[in-house]
């Protein structure tokens, strides 16, 4: 068992976290996750400490997911959202510290559009501070999720294989899970357009593979990103016709990939554009258990982090 | 636990802690009036190995059928933890089936405060509607905080508050024993 400790405030990013402090939350979640199969799902934990969700980006899954941990945890949590709030009626980001501290949060939750804000508040602040995406930097909890899921569905995480597919340039998702992935000892290989691959992605020590064959080959984890159709005001791709052709994940492409090999997705996803529909729904999908662990493994954190002097 | 202080004394070897065990199971089946739709839960850590030993001289002496076991983790449900930091290690809570209807008997290693039964009442409650909850203790040493009482007592005994009892269990120590360490709290 982990006899590690948790001495941080924040969590902001998987890159400055140890494997040892990476492996505490996993077994921490591990430990939450039998809350959701009680009757009574809900523990006394957290009573009377208050969980600022602050959203300056839109947000259903990772808002909800928090906020079922936070109530999981008994814990009082507030909403804001830039489309309810005064957040981005030109308040400085100072101001809005500020205003929140007067509140007296035990921890923030946020979401911002802007790499490094979750670091700046953090510094601001007494409260601990969670990121839930800065940007296209970290989402660190979407990857400790992805973390736990694998290692739920391969029993270990060192020594395996995993492709991630897709945009890998404007994903905050790649990032974390690249730091993660490779703390534990997987090795990762990514593949997706030119236009979505960033330059030097090399420096972080993964693989690039330019064909979805390519990064298939030999894959114990497939991880497919979502294209964000949103982003195409300024197309990187010809067509979804064409991505899908190149890039889709279908039931002979998986083949390709070690027999036992699990397929994930950090929602939402866009059936017939970045994956089937026949392998988003197969027996290979892991899809709804990363959903259902991000609650686990987001009590885990609310809970490992109310812990630390300067939070409470 | 250890202690660097204070001397040490043996207050029960195996052969004495086996036999209290079998006593135990014996006053749980007579208040059970059998063994019938009794559950037996184990506060982590040295709660464990009491509620496995209990089992299986229940099973003994009942001929034949398990008691159905269970392991009962109270972290979450501490009153100090927004005194205490760093937040303790949470470890899993497994419990055989639905609680629902049935006797469960809590069983620790040692009952001191009575905090952690408290917390342990608490967290069962949340799995359902015992019929009944009964708690077996192999050392009840005094010095309550809460009025709380066990049903099963395997041992009495006068300590101060700043003493130390340790309890070991072959299954997680090595060896059967309970040592009092005085004046090492």
């Amino acid at each position: 068992m982990n006899e590690t400790n948790w001495h941080r405030k924040d969590l902001l990013g998987i890159a400055e976290l140890s494997a040892a402090e990476i492996e505490l939350i996993l077994d921490t979640a591990e430990s939450f996750r039998e809350v959701a199969e009680r009757p009574i799902k809900k523990v006394p934990t957290l009573r009377g400490k208050t969980v600022i969700n602050l959203f300056f980006e839109a947000s259903t899954r990772t808002r909800s997911s928090f906020e079922i941990a936070e109530k999981r945890l008994s814990a009082d949590g507030l909403n804001f959202s830039s489309s309810s709030s005064a957040l981005v009626k030109g308040e400085s980001l100072v101001d809005t510290a500020r205003n929140l501290q007067a509140m007296s949060p035990d921890l923030i939750v946020i979401r911002h559009g802007h790499p490094g804000v979750p670091h700046r508040l953090a510094r601001l602040l007494e409260a601990g501070v969670i990121n839930a995406g800065d940007g296209a930097h970290e989402h660190p909890t979407q990857a400790l999720l992805d973390a736990f899921t694998i290692r739920q569905h391969k029993g270990q995480i060192g020594g395996l294989r995993v492709a991630i597919i897709g945009d890998i340039e404007h994903s905050r998702v790649v990032r974390s899970n690249i730091h993660l992935l490779q703390k534990l000892g997987a090795s990762v290989v990514v593949a997706g357009p030119r236009t979505m691959m960033p330059v030097g992605i090399e420096g972080l020590g993964v693989d690039v593979a330019y064909s979805l064959d390519e990064a298939l080959d030999g894959a114990d984890v497939v991880m497919m990103l979502r294209i964000q159709l949103e982003r195409q005001g300024r197309p990187l791709i010809p067509s979804i016709k064409e991505y899908f052709s190149l890039f889709g994940l279908t039931r002979d492409r998986l083949g390709l990939a070690n027999e036992d090999a699990i397929v994930m997705h950090p929602g939402p996803m866009n059936r017939g554009v970045e994956i089937a529909s026949d392998v988003a729904d197969g027996p290979e999908s892991v899809i709804l258990a990363q959903v259902a662990n991000g609650v686990a493994v987001r009590m885990a954190i609310l809970y490992l982090l109310s812990g630390v002097r300067g939070a409470a | 636990m250890t202690a660097d202080s204070g001397t040490l004394e043996r207050v029960l070897d195996g052969e004495q802690m086996h036999r209290i065990v079998r006593r135990m199971a014996g006053e749980l089946i007579e208040q059970n009036q059998g063994a019938t739709d009794l559950v037996l839960i184990g506060i982590r850590t040295r709660g464990v190995p009491l509620a496995m030993a209990l089992g299986e001289e229940i099973r003994r002496m009942e001929g034949g059928s398990e008691v159905p076991q269970g392991v009962l983790d109270i972290t979450l449900y501490r009153d100090d933890l927004s005194t205490i930091a760093p937040q303790p290690v949470v470890k899993e809570t497994h419990l055989p089936g639905s609680i629902e209807g049935r006797t469960v008997v809590l069983c620790d290693d040692v009952l001191f405060t009575g905090r952690t039964i408290r917390a342990a009442l608490d967290a069962l409650i949340d799995y359902g509607r015992a019929r009944a909850v009964r708690l077996a203790v192999l050392v009840d040493r005094g010095h309550r905080e809460l009025p709380i009482q066990a049903d099963v007592v395997g041992h009495s005994l006068a300590t101060t508050a700043s003493d130390l009892v340790e309890v070991a269990f072959s299954d997680t120590d090595g060896r059967d024993e309970v040592v009092l360490h005085r004046n090492a709290r």
